[in-house]
């Protein structure tokens, strides 16, 4: 392990259950303790938790903070209620996404942004240097807090029974802060799994003691990342470097839905994607299905019918759940089309793929 | 007599005369976990020692498949196109391709069984 990785506060408790450890966004971090297959399945079927303390956390407050923040994100929080949760992106002038995130409104003058683990150094340095002129306070919250992502059908009843968290009458992406057991947490029924289930966010200490409750339980099965990425694939998530990236916009992701450019006051790269919008998007990205067994990995080269190539792979899997071999690709936008006959390159053959719709499995959420 | 020797990619060729049985090792089975898919070349195929000749893949990632020794594939096994998780379940047994080696001299290149155990705790 090199010096300068990063442990989560659980990292002690993965190796001792025999963790497969791997480094992501600059933590070592669990891929997988039983299987990606039966970790992926547990979620499916009942309930897993996961130790997604990497993500970045950085609350924003002050006089100004609603409108910043409407200004730096892609979806419209203005006048909304305390304790509801956007989905959406910080984009650059030009488009391009510099991370996608969950903004958590927990007052008129106070929002908490969730970003990605990979992103947080950019992130930050980004929010800061759009903030001149805006009275906010800007604070890193990352070292600070743990998260724990509780996800399945049986999320709620373990949430209740096995850690005395009420969260039954929360509404699919709201939250509540609250104290328990003297610590304060946050609780909100959001994930990215595609199933029903709830994210807390807490210090160190107190995400310890929930996890080893819920390890004590045995009600909740550990999950690792790797099941985190099939699961979030299945349901057509996007991964930021996979199906968001500084060179694709959400436009061109199929997210148009989180991006409001009617907003008032605009946002940070609304021209730029109002142009994509108006004229279409030059690549978009689509699902792909294949008729054989083979698996479509990240990276590999995307052709048309006569052989040229017209994108590439975003992420693929045979998916845990179908058993299918599906994957998300980012392609001209003249090749696009759903039903279109393309063909994926996998090492010296190459195997014919129909653009889908990229949802290989249909959500749960509770609503 | 047969003779089962081992690559530093964790293949091994199991010979017998001038064809040799090759297949993943028991501890590369294991490194890789469920195995869900395994990319098999066609009958006739020639490759050189070194060639990458398919993948095993688990979930989460491909690992290609590198030959052992220089040879044309006789066979290969059609056991693995619809239960790939016979790798997992003994992988010395389930071979994946059968090929008629053409520099059968090749082989002093690869490792013993005990060679290879040494080998695999230093990495």
């Amino acid at each position: 392990m090199t010096d300068n990785i990063k442990t989560t506060c659980l990292h002690d408790r993965h190796l001792s259950l025999g963790a497969q450890m791997s480094p992501f966004a600059g933590f070592d971090m669990p891929i997988q303790y039983e299987g990606i297959t039966e970790e992926h399945m547990a979620v499916r079927n009942a309930c897993g938790v996961f130790d997604v303390s990497h993500m970045g956390e950085v609350n924003i407050s002050g006089p100004d903070a609603e409108r910043f923040v409407n200004h730096i994100f892609t979806n419209d929080i203005a006048g909304a209620p305390d304790g509801k949760i956007f989905y959406g992106m910080m984009l650059r002038a030009d488009g391009g996404t510099v991370d996608d995130l969950l903004v958590y409104r927990r007052g008129a003058n106070n929002f908490l942004l969730v970003i990605n683990a990979s992103n947080i150094d950019k992130d930050i340095e980004w929010i800061k240097s759009q903030s001149e002129g805006y009275d906010v306070e800007i604070d890193d919250l990352s070292d600070a807090l743990g998260e724990l992502a509780i996800q399945g059908p049986e999320a709620e009843k373990v949430m209740e029974q096995e850690l005395g968290i009420t969260c039954a009458d929360l509404a699919f992406y709201t939250f509540r802060e609250a104290s328990l057991d003297g610590a304060h947490i946050l609780v909100s029924r959001t994930g990215y799994t595609g199933e029903d289930g709830f994210e807390v966010y807490a210090d160190h200490d107190t995400i310890c003691k929930l996890w080893d409750r819920l390890m004590e339980s045995g009600r909740a099965k550990p999950c690792g990342l790797g099941c985190r990425d099939t699961l979030r694939f299945e349901v057509g998530l996007p991964l930021y470097g996979h199906e968001l990236a500084d060179d694709i916009s959400p436009i061109e992701s199929g997210l148009s839905m989180f991006v409001k450019l009617d907003k008032e006051g605009g946002f940070i790269g609304r021209d730029a994607v109002a142009a994509q919008k108006a004229d279409g998007p030059s690549k978009r990205v689509v699902g792909l299905q294949l008729a054989d067994k083979a698996i479509p990995r990240a990276g590999y080269d995307v052709l048309d019918a006569e052989g040229r190539k017209v994108g590439y792979i975003t992420t693929g899997y045979r998916s845990p759940s179908t058993d299918a071999s599906v994957a998300m690709a980012l392609i001209e936008a003249a090749s696009a089309a759903k039903g279109t006959q393309l063909q994926v390159q996998i090492r010296r053959r190459t195997f014919p793929a129909t653009v889908v719709a990229k949802r290989f499995y249909q959500k749960n959420y509770k609503k | 007599m047969d003779k089962t020797l081992y690559s530093s990619t964790h293949e091994y060729a199991r010979i017998e005369g001038n064809v040799a049985y090759i297949g993943i090792s028991d501890y590369a089975q294991k490194a890789l976990g469920n195995i869900v898919y395994v990319d098999m070349p066609e009958t006739g195929e020639d490759f050189n020692a070194g060639d990458e000749f398919g993948a095993v893949e688990s979930v989460k990632a491909a690992s290609d498949l590198i030959m052992p020794l220089s040879g044309a594939v006789l066979e290969i096994n059609e056991h693995l196109i619809d239960n790939p998780r016979l790798l997992n379940e003994d992988a010395m047994a389930n071979w994946i391709i059968k090929i008629e080696l053409t520099d059968p001299a090749e082989a002093e290149s690869l490792m013993t069984e005990e060679a290879y155990a040494e080998f695999c705790e230093k990495h």
